[in-house]
């Protein structure tokens, strides 16, 4: 049913990525007009969701000027910041529904879409039952859509299938900390950072992910404070690090673990913060005591020394941050990494203090908002748990509908894919997610994806797997729908809607609503604007861990930003979440929890014998659906390149630039070498943010966390080889334009 | 701006380029980046520069140009060249010893970095300043630098020539002047110096 249409190179000359190099009416023309406006909102670029002001001329977005007022980056922006106006007028920009034909997608009317859809979820559900249908949401998506969308799973289609793309981004930082804190969020304010006295980056590659983050840990180190970064590359930041570990892929746990040993047996433990406000202290204790330095050494590469050296540094320091990422969460343990770090934090009393504490880097633009209110699985809106009978209840109050009617937890991100490639689940809505990019093991997500009786997606541009879509709705950028946000420190912000959807393309709340009422379900979804969803999730969200109540718009403007919780109209919001002994714990107290060690879902073996790991670059967002269509990005890494260390290269008399064939137990893809000194000799990387025979993620496996559900990208086993010729797709027109753009 | 100076501090550079990206957004040379930005060694490390113009006190660019097009203001900002002047020549882009001048074709004219002259002539940070993520580039006032562990200077030695520049680079506390002749740091060398002076 859902097979690609046409060729991918039809598909690719009618709806791109064409990247965009001048603003919407060239350089020299229309966009030298000067601005009629100047909107201030927020970056939809990544978690920290930097404050930005967007020049408005008439109904277009034609640049930008930075927002010194903000206080969270005060004017700074990344690569990404900088360009992303370049989305507003963009030619590949969806200004129709689609529907497919056998001829490649044709353009349809609104009301044909959503009555074919309609039709279509209905017919599904009767015959296979409501969990036929699933929902994938989107961490790119402001709080409101993503509320939106919880909703309307639960309510409008009864499905307990809905999960978002956050699944393969916080889950793993966000299971440790409910399991720790009791709660989901970075307990502190960035500004911490700056004033801690050792900060441990573990697996962040904050320079190139979270580049404001950058001078938080200058102005840290401008004030005496020590970095130690844990991470198998030498990224940007390690320039100026203190102590630099490289761990192996996959063993951060020993590390940590390690690090935790070396504290307790020298006796650098607080024991009076631990016994005053922790529990769980002697089996954590106990379950480090084999992991003395040599043992952690053997296992994670870092010399036993470095091990002792860390272990003293972040021990007797009076202020301590543990900032950590994706390098760690993205494994098959992601959690215990997590829990480690956190154990480290409770040990020395690092919590709840100015300058210490541990700190989660949200990736998406609104991984945090995004997370809190209703699209993830087993969650309802204000972090609430969805097999809580109050937690029903409340929501189910709020809803106009009976508990008893609110689905229960429902399958993860991977595990909808799974459960379309069994035929279990048999119709897909999606918004905001690419997961033909995004998920591991892209071939059998593509099979998974053939199989959909009915697939429909919503976005602004045809992203690779919409191609698969028998309806694709055109949707709305972040700026065309005003709505509110929450940032890597916790604070809420304020989304201005700027324009509005260019052509037919509607607000995605639009969406929902007209499908709900399609569904006979039109009642519960009375909403004639974002703010009146919002003033709903504020209800819903009321008592909750993630309490909005207090937090309005108007509250949003005038303070830059409010943090949660706020559960009154007059209450201040709360920058740091564990002052003054606070947990989220009904005992009172935070809880160390245990950490075993397990290997990889995917371990080096002689045939495999090189570890691959994956990641991000600095002028790449996510599945690239948005930045690969902008020139200016796209040129600064046009495509992935795999980076080797000369000691590997040599091994297998590879140079740069070579063209190497890198293959997992899953498949393999063709790329460029870059004979770096700057990883491990074991290790490769690739970035990630490329479709087709460029994908880093048809090597990658769909071993998952057994409890956030995460899939393992940072460690894979791979071999590699010198290729004997180029691949296809260095000689398609997509990768080929590129190329000849960058080099001109 | 006043009171505000222009700091360079590669050792904080983390190569993600928003300052050539922002540089491009500029209105009076709309698309085309004034930046001078080096991956150093990629091979060897990540280690990134960014830079923008020096601003010489006494400009070896201008020095140099037979056209007479180089300007340098009473703030101290060296302009780009004077398009009906200049004659595109390359003495400026051969003779800056930081490599900064370029010669483009399509303006038919060098232009360079003027350290933003449209923003900071009406009280805004230049662009690249202000948005640069690790603060590489830094637009600050005295007091605000002088909270960093690296101390500015503007004092650079180039065999026989000595600039004085009115941006300034960061360099390691102790260090005065920047000098880029291994000569000047030998012990041979200033024996040699002092035995001379005999």
């Amino acid at each position: 049913m859902a097979k690609v249409p046409i060729s991918l190179d039809k598909l690719a000359d009618q709806f791109g990525p064409h990247p965009a190099h001048t603003p919407p009416g060239g350089w020299q023309d229309e966009s030298r007009n000067s601005a009629e406006r100047l909107v201030k909102t927020h970056c939809c670029f990544c978690g920290q969701q930097c404050g930005i002001q967007l020049k408005v001329r008439g109904n277009q977005v034609i640049g930008f000027e930075p927002w010194e007022e903000f206080p969270f980056n005060e004017g700074k922006l990344c690569p990404k910041g900088v360009k992303r106006y370049m989305q507003g007028g963009h030619p590949d920009r969806l200004l129709d529904p689609l529907m497919r034909t056998p001829n490649g997608f044709r353009k349809a009317k609104w009301d044909e879409a959503l009555d074919f859809t309609a039709n279509r979820l209905r017919d599904i559900q009767q015959k296979y039952g409501k969990d036929s249908v699933a929902i994938y949401g989107g961490a790119s998506l402001i709080s409101e859509k993503s509320y939106l969308l919880g909703k309307f799973a639960r309510v409008a289609l009864g499905t307990r299938h809905i999960d978002y793309n956050g699944r393969l981004c916080m889950v793993s930082a966000g299971t440790a900390y409910k399991l720790a804190f009791g709660v989901d969020r970075s307990p502190l304010p960035w500004g911490d950072i700056a004033m801690a006295q050792v900060a441990l980056v573990a697996g962040a590659n904050v320079a190139e992910c979270a580049p404001i983050t950058t001078d938080y840990l200058w102005r840290c180190r401008d004030a005496g404070g020590k970095l130690i970064i844990v991470d198998p590359r030498m990224t940007p930041i390690c320039r100026n690090a203190d102590m630099y570990l490289p761990v192996r892929p996959g063993t951060d746990l020993a590390l940590y673990m390690g690090l935790l040993h070396v504290i307790l047996r020298d006796g650098l433990e607080r024991r009076d913060f631990i016994s005053a406000h922790t529990s769980g202290f002697e089996p954590v204790a106990e379950s480090v005591r084999a992991w003395d330095p040599r043992t952690a050494a053997e296992k994670t590469g870092v010399p036993p020394e470095s091990i002792e050296r860390a272990a003293h540094l972040f021990a007797k320091a009076e202020r301590a941050v543990v900032l950590h990422a994706r390098g760690v969460e993205h494994q098959s343990k992601g959690v215990e990494n997590c829990l480690a770090l956190i154990n480290l934090c409770l040990a020395t009393g690092n919590i709840g203090r100015e300058g210490a504490g541990c700190a989660m880097i949200t990736g998406q633009g609104n991984g945090q908002g995004g997370r809190e209110h209703g699209q993830k699985c087993d969650q309802l809106p204000g972090q609430r748990s969805v097999s809580d009978p109050e937690a029903r209840a409340h929501i189910a109050k709020v809803w106009g509908i009976s508990p008893e009617e609110i689905p229960q937890a429902g399958y993860s991100a991977v595990e909808i894919m799974e459960a379309i490639h069994r035929g279990e689940i048999r119709a897909l809505l999606s918004a905001c997610f690419n997961p033909l990019v995004s998920l591991p093991d892209a071939n059998y997500t593509r099979e998974a994806l053939e199989r959909l009786e009915y697939f429909g997606v919503v976005d602004f541009f045809l992203s690779e797997t919409a191609h698969h879509a028998d309806v694709v709705f055109p949707g709305s950028l972040q700026e065309e729908e005003e709505g509110i946000g929450c940032t890597t420190e916790g604070r809420v912000i304020h989304i201005q809607k700027a324009v509005d959807p260019p052509g037919n393309a509607k607000a995605d709340s639009f969406v929902y609503i007209e499908l709900a009422r399609r569904l006979g379900k039109e009642k519960y979804f009375p909403y004639n604007s974002t703010r009146e969803i919002y003033d709903e999730l504020r209800e819903a969200s009321r008592g909750g861990h993630a309490d909005y109540y207090g937090i309005t718009y108007e509250k949003i403007d005038k303070n830059m930003g409010v943090f949660w919780p706020c559960p009154t109209l007059d209450h201040p919001g709360t920058p740091r979440l564990f002052e003054n002994g606070r947990s989220f714990h009904s005992d009172g107290k935070h809880h160390f929890v245990v950490t075993e060690w397990r290997e990889s879902g995917d371990p080096v073996s002689v045939e495999y014998p090189i570890y691959l790991t994956t990641g991000r670059v600095v002028s790449q967002y996510l599945s690239g659906t948005q930045t690969r269509r902008i020139g200016a990005l796209l040129d600064q890494y046009p495509n992935p390149r795999v980076e080797i260390h000369p000691k590997l290269a040599e091994q297998y008399g590879i140079k740069d630039g070579d063209w190497v064939t890198v293959a997992s137990r899953r498949s393999e893809v063709t790329l460029q070498a870059m004979v770096v000194k700057t990883i491990r000799p074991d290790t490769v990387f690739i970035p990630y943010h490329w479709p087709g025979g460029r994908s880093a993620n048809l090597l990658t496996h769909r071993t998952l966390d057994p409890r956030s559900k995460i899939p393992e990208f940072k460690v894979s086993a791979c071999q590699i080889k010198k290729a004997a010729a180029p691949p296809e797709w260095a000689l398609s027109s997509g990768a080929a334009t590129s190329a000849a753009r960058s080099s001109a | 701006m006043h009171g505000y100076e222009f700091y360079v501090d590669p050792s904080r550079c983390i190569g993600c380029q928003s300052c050539v990206q922002a540089c491009a957004e500029c209105e009076t040379h709309r698309g085309t980046s004034m930046i001078n930005f080096d991956f150093i060694d990629r091979q060897g490390t990540t280690a990134t520069s960014a830079y923008v113009c020096w601003h010489c006190e006494e400009p070896t660019c201008a020095m140099v140009c037979p056209a007479d097009a180089i300007k340098k203001g009473d703030d101290g900002i060296v302009q780009s060249s004077l398009k009906p002047r200049c004659i595109g020549c390359s003495n400026c882009v051969l003779a800056c010893p930081f490599g900064i001048p370029k010669i483009f074709p399509e303006y038919e004219q060098m232009m360079k970095c003027d350290m933003c002259y449209d923003r900071t002539s009406v009280g805004k940070r230049p662009m690249c300043a202000t948005v640069c993520p690790s603060q590489a580039l830094a637009y600050l006032r005295p007091e605000q630098i002088a909270r960093r562990r690296e101390k500015p200077t503007n004092v650079f030695q180039f065999g026989n020539q000595k600039i004085v520049t009115r941006v300034y680079m960061m360099v390691p506390a102790e260090t005065d002047a920047v000098s880029l002749d291994v000569l000047d740091y030998m012990w041979e060398e200033s024996y040699a110096r002092f035995s001379q002076a005999q």
